[in-house]
């Protein structure tokens, strides 16, 4: 059966594989560029081979898969914590199984560009915390720096271990037709998700073996030992050949403790929280069962703000006493650097194309979402007279709170909203509705397009790894363009094709 | 290892063993009420005192009924022994020091929790309390199990069990000790029949009410019972099967970590007291003295662990 027979409304032969039943994919039901099938009912090349497998498929058993595989997310306990839900406090974030599938020469653009993107994003970080060359060139204003709490004056003059300072960086990138990627935001903080694209990947591999050995895909798997020689490659100068390295966590009630324990047990490392680490002899330790042991490296997925009570907020239970004491004397290495939220931070985005062209001398490879700041008067009049239209996020929020969607929401929230921003405008972005691309995702009635974005990893220390993969998420709703996971989206397994 | 660590396996296998010994518990219980011949009917109390929870108890509810002691023992949340306190405090153990597990141990884990908080989620009808209390039997002995097939011998396995024992142990002193009391209220009760179904109701409440007829000629008689639960190291949960197994845990971290600390001294002095003891010396000082000692040193021994290897 050719794929365009699937876009025809004749009532599937019965019998059949699953592509029978593949919903109506038309032009007026998806007006979103759809990764598998082309306007004119054709396949894409790189789903081209999963395309002609899935069609052999059998609805009930795939769909029993999908169930086989919830189940066993939920006996690995791969969940999270949804903030503000007493009820469910665990939650599994839906997994589809349907790949998501980039092409290799697709993989290759993106990659150039986002190596140049976190080349950029260290030299900034470089740069504001010693000479700060680009507020002197007048290229980003100086406010956005100096009024930013993501900037932390503790940094200044201080290079960390290696010069490195976002060591783990998520680049969140979306899609709008055949060539059109665009960055949606950088997470040089502590990005999480890269759990779920290890265990997609696994799951993949139990449910469907055939299919890997048919198809070529790049493999993600060894990303835990990238991690960990990565994090040694930038052990202070002081440490031992062999350095100690651990994944500090806020505790097992943080959202991304499943993720936490699961990369310190496939590293092979320990994982503490704040109360096991105290300063020792001019270093960090570890309580053991047999003393204070001391460590080199930590991996901490802790927020800059709880990192140190001492430095920081005091409150914080969950950090180390001294500790900013210690890495600024050189006798630790912290991943991701204290202080490089300034580099994430969404009002700091819509500067990354001159940021990008500043530090490496080329145009961005990857494009911006255009990007109001409703700081500026012109913008915010803009935004307030096309809200409906527009997507308004905070400038330190993440994960889809506190986010706006115009074309989504009510007249009720979007005066509710309107009103939040003319009170400080300065705390709010506004960016286009984009037209994510869809993929099929597996429903009961067969597959159905849906929006999705991406998320590589990349690892950065004397060298730069981008791990051919990475998170896709998927809005698991029609028509829905919210794709975070505390808003009901789902995960995909993503395929990078060795072609 | 961390001091953190340590103290979550040894945390994570005492409750495991507490929610098993609350359903055994909860299974004599059933057992008693369902033969009715003992006369005085409420074994509803002696068993919530077995579980050290008559107070907790009388604070929740006024009768002894089986509805009530029943869900009082499994799922009252606001009793931290019982079976779904345990299993949660547990499983909150095991998630922090998931690291230290084998794969296969956190899933069998993360499953018991699941199965048996959703066997529980309502309060659970009498008749299906036989099965409730196998499945908690089932899943508890899969988790520790699970671990004993699959983990590596090292400091980690011996601290895992030396919570099970420490547990145990003290959870068998605690059934001698209250059923002693209040089954035996005068002597000229020793032989009678309604003797032998409380000293067999004991038994039974530590699934050993055959292994005694294999182990011992003479009919049930409390001498030969308390040798049995207290001095018998081949009866796995006697008091000294139960220090073996802490003097066997002991001595490996010692060599683990080259380093004996007070918590080796004191559990060779507890061994050393149970292995020359005969059971008429342990009736010479007096059962209920001998247990009460027994479960504070017990005590003790766990604080000079959780010293000795920095658990907080």
């Amino acid at each position: 059966m050719a794929a365009a027979d699937i876009l025809s409304s004749e009532p599937a032969p019965s019998g059949r594989g699953i592509s029978s039943n593949f919903r109506r994919l038309s032009i007026k039901e998806n007006s979103a560029f759809d990764e598998m099938l082309k306007d004119d009912g054709s396949t894409t090349p790189a789903y081209a081979d999963y395309f002609k497998w899935m069609e052999a498929q059998n609805k009930g058993q795939m769909l029993q898969k999908a169930r086989d595989a919830e189940a066993v997310f939920r006996k690995t306990g791969i969940t999270f914590a949804v903030y503000g839900e007493q009820e469910a406090a665990e939650r599994l974030i839906p997994f589809d199984l349907v790949p998501r599938i980039i092409s290799g020469s697709e993989w290759r653009r993106l990659t150039q560009g986002i190596e140049q993107r976190v080349i950029a994003l260290n030299a900034f970080l470089d740069d504001i915390y010693h000479r700060q060359e680009i507020l002197k060139a007048g290229r980003i204003p100086l406010e956005l720096i100096a009024d930013n709490d993501a900037f932390l004056p503790e940094m200044i003059g201080f290079r960390p271990p290696g010069g490195v300072y976002t060591h783990i960086v998520g680049v969140d990138i979306v899609r709008t037709g055949p060539n059109d990627f665009f960055v949606l935001e950088d997470n040089a903080r502590t990005p999480s998700g890269v759990s779920y694209m290890l265990e997609n990947r696994e799951t993949m591999i139990q449910l469907f073996p055939e299919l890997f050995q048919q198809i070529s895909v790049r493999p993600v798997m060894n990303y835990p030992q990238a991690l960990r020689n990565s994090l040694r490659a930038v052990k202070p100068q002081s440490a031992p050949d062999s350095p100690r390295t651990v994944v500090l966590t806020p505790g097992i009630y943080n959202s991304a403790y499943f993720e936490h324990s699961f990369l310190a047990d496939q590293m092979g490392v320990e994982l503490v929280e704040g109360s096991d680490l105290r300063v020792h002899d001019g270093k960090i330790a570890m309580r053991t069962t047999e003393g204070y042991a001391p460590i080199d490296v930590i991996y901490r997925r802790v927020d800059d703000d709880y990192l140190d009570p001492l430095t920081f907020n005091p409150e914080s239970a969950l950090g180390v006493p001294g500790i900013m004491d210690v890495y600024r004397a050189g006798n630790v290495t912290i991943a991701n650097a204290p202080g490089t939220g300034i580099a994430d931070d969404k009002a700091i985005y819509s500067y990354m194309p001159e940021i990008v062209e500043f530090y490496t001398g080329n145009k961005a490879i990857l494009q911006n979402v255009p990007t109001w700041r409703c700081s500026e008067p012109d913008s915010l009049s803009y935004v307030l007279d096309n809200l409906a239209d527009l997507v308004v996020k905070e400038v330190h929020g993440s994960g889809g709170y506190g986010m706006l969607v115009g074309p989504a929401a009510s007249k009720r929230e979007l005066g509710a909203f309107a009103a939040k921003l003319k009170a400080r405008p300065s705390n709010y972005i506004a960016q286009p509705t984009l037209s994510l691309s869809t993929c099929p995702i597996l429903t009961k009635k067969g597959l159905a397009p849906r929006h999705v974005d991406l998320r590589p990893f990349v690892l950065v220390s004397d060298k730069i790894e981008i791990i051919p993969g990475g998170l896709t998420r998927v809005a698991l709703k029609a028509g829905s363009l919210v794709v975070n996971s505390s808003q009901g989206g789902g995960t995909k397994d993503t395929w990078v094709l060795d072609d | 290892m961390l001091g953190r660590t340590a103290n979550g396996l040894f945390w994570m296998n005492r409750s495991i063993e507490r929610a098993e010994n609350m359903a055994r518990l909860l299974d004599t219980g059933l057992h008693m009420a369902s033969t009715r011949a003992m006369g005085s009917g409420d074994e509803w109390a002696s068993i919530l005192m077995s579980a050290g929870a008559e107070k907790a108890f009388s604070e929740r509810h006024d009768e002894h009924t089986l509805e009530n002691v029943a869900d009082f023992l499994l799922r009252d949340r606001t009793n931290p022994s019982s079976v779904l306190s345990s299993i949660e405090l547990a499983r909150t153990n095991g998630r922090m020091v998931r690291t230290a597990l084998t794969r296969d141990t956190w899933e069998a884990l993360n499953e018991a929790w699941m199965v048996l908080g959703d066997l529980m989620k309502k309060p659970v009808d009498q008749r299906d309390l036989p099965r409730v209390l196998n499945a908690v039997k089932r899943e508890t002995a899969l988790v520790r199990g699970t671990a004993h097939g699959t983990m590596l011998r090292s400091d980690k396995f011996s601290f895992l069990r030396l919570g099970t024992y420490l547990e145990r142990a003290d959870n068998t002193a605690r059934i001698l000790d209250v059923k002693y009391y209040v089954l035996l209220p005068s002597v000229k009760w020793v032989g009678s029949s309604l003797d032998n179904r409380q000293w067999e109701s004991i038994l039974r409440s530590v699934s050993a009410h055959r292994a005694y007829r294999w182990s011992y000629d003479s009919p049930y008689n409390p001498t030969d019972i308390s040798d049995f639960l207290i001095l018998n190291s081949r009866m796995p949960r006697s008091l000294s099967h139960c220090y073996k197994m802490i003097d066997e845990c002991l001595c490996e971290l010692d060599a683990a970590y080259d380093n004996r600390h007070d918590c080796h001294n004191k559990a060779d002095s507890i061994r050393a007291k149970l292995s020359v003891s005969s059971i008429d010396d342990v009736f010479e000082e007096g059962l209920h003295e001998f247990l009460v000692t027994f479960i504070r040193d017990n005590y003790q021994l766990s604080q000079d662990i959780s010293e000795a290897y920095r658990f907080y």
